[in-house]
């Protein structure tokens, strides 16, 4: 753990990317304290520029402030982000290992159910379950959960069915352990790192799906989200290119940053690499 | 054997090799002054355990040291006077595979899978292509070369993928493609050293032969001494990066000065039988196998036939209480499908196993564990039966805890074995990566003791080490069974290995027992065919022979 610790603080990009997300983790949670009002509030004249009256980033048609709108998003991106993926990875390592360890013919109708779900367009599904669902951020986390853990469940199943004929499985099999501890204690630890990485990729994939559906309006009617401050700025683009210009350079980072922290954790925890 | 030498006109001439580590490593070179010779016609062996530094001198000689890895600009390496060190990429690659060819460990690993044998043999030609010959003719040459090596109908070899051959086929490949340019030296980096006793014969008989025809220097880097007996005329025997001792090859086997030399010649198996009488038949045998019958049946292709492979056919053994028996055969004998099948770890077709008087198939969960408990397993790959995330005294502890054994106590009894397998109770808190393949063994041995089992068996558990360190954990699992009263199950391809450490040895063909004896018997007197085939095939024979017959 030390180990890995070490060499991802040598990891120049997952470094970047580490810091990059560290200060947007700083901005939403500082966000009430920096923005103490309402990001829905008036606080200035419509369309203020940037670095006018006050306004950092300028206000929207409305009179809003950009600034506590992207720090107040910041919240509600992140939140979504984290627990979707936490959903998604409970259910696809559970699905995944179920299917790989119990294999045969339960094995393979999970991963059945699996695929149905990895054969409708991930979108589609998420806008369909939230605008039956009515939008609320429960019911984006759900949906946004319930088109992400199918990639989880089958990397886990693969890992699994590489792992369970490891030979130090089999000698703690033999030892007398019981199915479920060789899963959680054997198996599950080594098959941990590739999904860890697929689970700090799917936070900015998450967030990225949500965006989009608070764009097409789809998403909480009382949270202030980036996704919704492009989309309510699309029609002013001409007018007041502020407005869409650094909620989108938000999503932008915070993606970024996720992506490379995903990436400088596969390099790290991939064995073969890290050892160099 | 040739032992004709010419010292005034040696084919290689390295002189004074250091092979520079980059910092960080355990020591600064890998090979330290280094000065050897090969005459043309002559096989020169370079014999030491792994970390000697054997295979990074073979790949100083064609330039493929890894990067960081440096050549010391005093050394010097002559190919009939040109220095190699000194040669620019471009000249370097010219010179390989047309003057210098090699031969590595690893057939599975060393052959392209996608590309088709032929494709792979002829582009050694095409690339070296000095007689500017036309398709039809490299073609021509190819197929002459797989023929030369050995390999039945060379014209569909050179059609075939890779995963079409066998292991011992595609080190044939190996040596063909390595032979195409008519190389003045041969480099053979532990060649037969991932393959089956029989296999090792023919490489090792093959090798020698196109070394004759052709009058080449080879350099052959092994770390067995039975093989050395076999083929080598010079013998240069290294240790931590440095010439130890260096000699012909009746010199070196029959009177060694250096003590590792001689250390190295003893760990060749079947010097000394440990083994003891066999133990009365008594009522009861431990363990019972009847009509044992596996079948393995894969899924080929949509329309392809199944592919059927009979792992056990109709199998009958039984195991005395303190009896060691030894099962050897080839890969793909079923010797390891045998010893999972007892362990449960594999379902048999039908047959019935009894141990202890109780049937062992069929039993509940609650039944097999308690069975469990009498019966463990050693596994060959020491790299692959720990677990890498688990601490060692964790992994000895479990088996006690899982029947009932408070932690602090089976920690206690852990450092206890730990103790007794040479590794000391420190190594309790340590991770599995922190020891080498030897100590992961004894980690092994360990674990499976911990739950004082009656029948231990041991799948391959020295075929992974080197021979120095094989005879030390023979040694360790023949005291162990001694002090415990242990009956084990030892499966091995190595017949060495079984005489010195069975009372009893089983020879399987094709999951079928061909004969059972005791190893003297069977050594002085064998049966079957196939056992003698075996036999001969045992690298060293004719040196070591005195000691096996005894």
């Amino acid at each position: 753990m030390k180990q890995t610790l070490k060499s991802f603080l040598r990891h120049p990009s997952g470094m970047l990317g580490l810091v990059i997300l560290l200060a947007v983790i700083v901005l939403a949670a500082s966000a009430p304290f920096f923005f103490p009002g309402d990001p829905w509030d008036t606080v200035a004249a419509p369309f203020t520029p940037p670095q006018t009256e006050g306004m950092l980033l300028g206000s929207d048609s409305l009179g809003r402030d950009i600034a506590a709108g992207i720090a107040h998003g910041t919240r509600v991106s992140l939140m979504i982000g984290v627990t979707s993926t936490l959903v998604a990875l409970i259910i696809g390592v559970v699905v995944g290992s179920l299917s790989g360890y119990v294999g045969g013919r339960v094995g393979e109708w999970l991963m059945r159910f699996t695929e149905l779900f990895q054969t409708i367009p991930a979108f589609m599904l998420c806008i369909l379950l939230v605008a039956i669902l009515e939008p609320s951020i429960r019911t984006v986390v759900v949906a946004i959960a319930l088109v992400s853990w199918p990639q989880v469940a089958r990397l886990t199943r693969g890992e699994f069915l590489a792992l369970k004929e490891r030979e130090f499985v089999l000698a703690a099999r033999c030892q007398g352990e019981s199915p479920l501890s060789l899963i959680v204690r054997y198996i599950l630890p080594n098959a941990l790192s590739p999904i860890i990485v697929a689970g700090s990729l799917s936070i900015a994939s998450a967030i990225l799906i949500e965006s989009a559906l608070s764009f097409m309006g789809l998403g909480d009617p009382n949270l202030m989200s980036w996704g919704f401050m492009i989309g309510a700025a699309r029609t002013m683009l001409r007018q007041a290119w502020w407005m869409s210009f650094f909620p989108g350079i938000a999503i932008l980072l915070t993606v970024l940053a996720i992506n490379l922290v995903g990436e400088g954790l596969n390099d790290v925890l991939n064995p073969r690499i890290s050892r160099q | 054997m040739t032992t004709a030498t010419n010292p005034a006109a040696p084919l290689l001439s390295i002189q004074g090799l250091s092979i520079v580590l980059p910092s960080s490593g355990d020591r600064n070179y890998a090979v330290d002054r280094l000065s050897l010779d090969i005459a043309e016609n002559e096989i020169v062996c370079l014999v030491g355990e792994s970390g000697s530094g054997k295979s990074m001198t073979a790949h100083a000689i064609l330039g493929l040291l890894p990067p960081r890895v440096g050549i010391d600009k005093n050394s010097r390496i002559l190919l009939d006077g040109t220095d190699l060190t000194g040669l620019t990429p471009p000249q370097m690659r010219k010179l390989r595979g047309e003057r210098i060819s090699m031969v590595f460990q690893e057939p599975m690993s060393a052959l392209n899978p996608l590309q088709r044998i032929g494709a792979q043999v002829a582009e050694a030609l095409q690339l070296h292509n000095a007689e500017h010959l036309g398709a039809t003719a490299i073609e021509e040459r190819c197929i002459a070369i797989i023929d030369a090596v050995g390999l039945p109908s060379p014209r569909q070899i050179v059609r075939s993928y890779p995963f079409q051959l066998s292991g011992g086929q595609r080190q044939r490949v190996m040596i063909a493609m390595a032979l195409l340019n008519n190389p003045r030296l041969l480099l053979a980096d532990e060649p037969t050293t991932a393959l089956d006793v029989t296999t090792q014969r023919q490489i090792l008989d093959l090798i020698q032969k196109v070394q004759a025809e052709r009058k080449m220097g080879v350099l052959f880097i092994t770390h067995d001494f039975g093989v050395v007996a076999d083929i080598a005329d010079r013998v240069v025997v290294m240790r931590h990066g440095r010439v130890v001792e260096e000699g012909t090859r009746d010199a070196i086997l029959r009177n060694p000065q250096h003590e590792y030399t001689r250390a190295l010649i003893a760990a060749v198996p079947g010097r000394q039988a440990r083994s003891t009488a066999r133990p009365a038949a008594q009522a009861e045998p431990l363990l019972k196998i009847e009509q044992l019958k596996k079948t393995f049946v894969s899924k080929a292709g949509l329309f392809a036939p199944p592919r059927t492979v009979v792992a056990a056919d109709g199998i009958d053994l039984a195991i005395e209480e303190g009896e060691t028996v030894s099962v050897v055969g080839e890969s793909g004998s079923g010797k390891s499908t045998l010893g999972r099948m007892v362990m449960r770890l594999i379902e048999p077709d039908s047959g019935g196993i009894t141990f202890a008087g109780k049937p062992v198939l069929g039993q509940d969960a609650a039944a097999l564990r308690a069975y469990r408990r009498q019966v463990q397993i050693i596994f060959q790959d020491p790299f692959a039966s720990l677990n890498p995330r688990q601490k060692v005294g964790d992994a000895i502890a479990r088996g006690p805890m899982i029947y009932g054994t408070p932690r602090a106590e089976a920690l206690k009894a852990a450092a206890a074995l730990l103790d007794r397998v040479g590794l000391g109770a420190s190594a309790i808190d340590r991770f599995p990566h922190e020891f080498s393949g030897g100590q992961r063994q004894r980690i092994s041995i360990a674990r499976a003791l911990a739950l004082k089992p009656r029948l231990l068996i041991a799948d391959e558990a020295v075929s992974a080490l080197d021979v120095s360190i094989q005879a030390q954990v023979l040694a360790l699992l023949a005291e162990l069974k001694a002090e415990l009263n242990l009956t084990m199950m030892f499966i091995t391809h190595d017949l060495r290995v079984a005489a010195e450490i069975s009372n009893s040895v089983v020879v399987m063909q094709r999951g079928q027992i061909v004969e059972r004896g005791a190893p003297g018997q069977l050594f002085s007197n064998p049966q079957h065919a196939y056992t003698r085939t075996l036999l001969a095939a045992m690298p060293g024979l004719d040196f070591f022979e005195h000691r096996l017959a005894a």
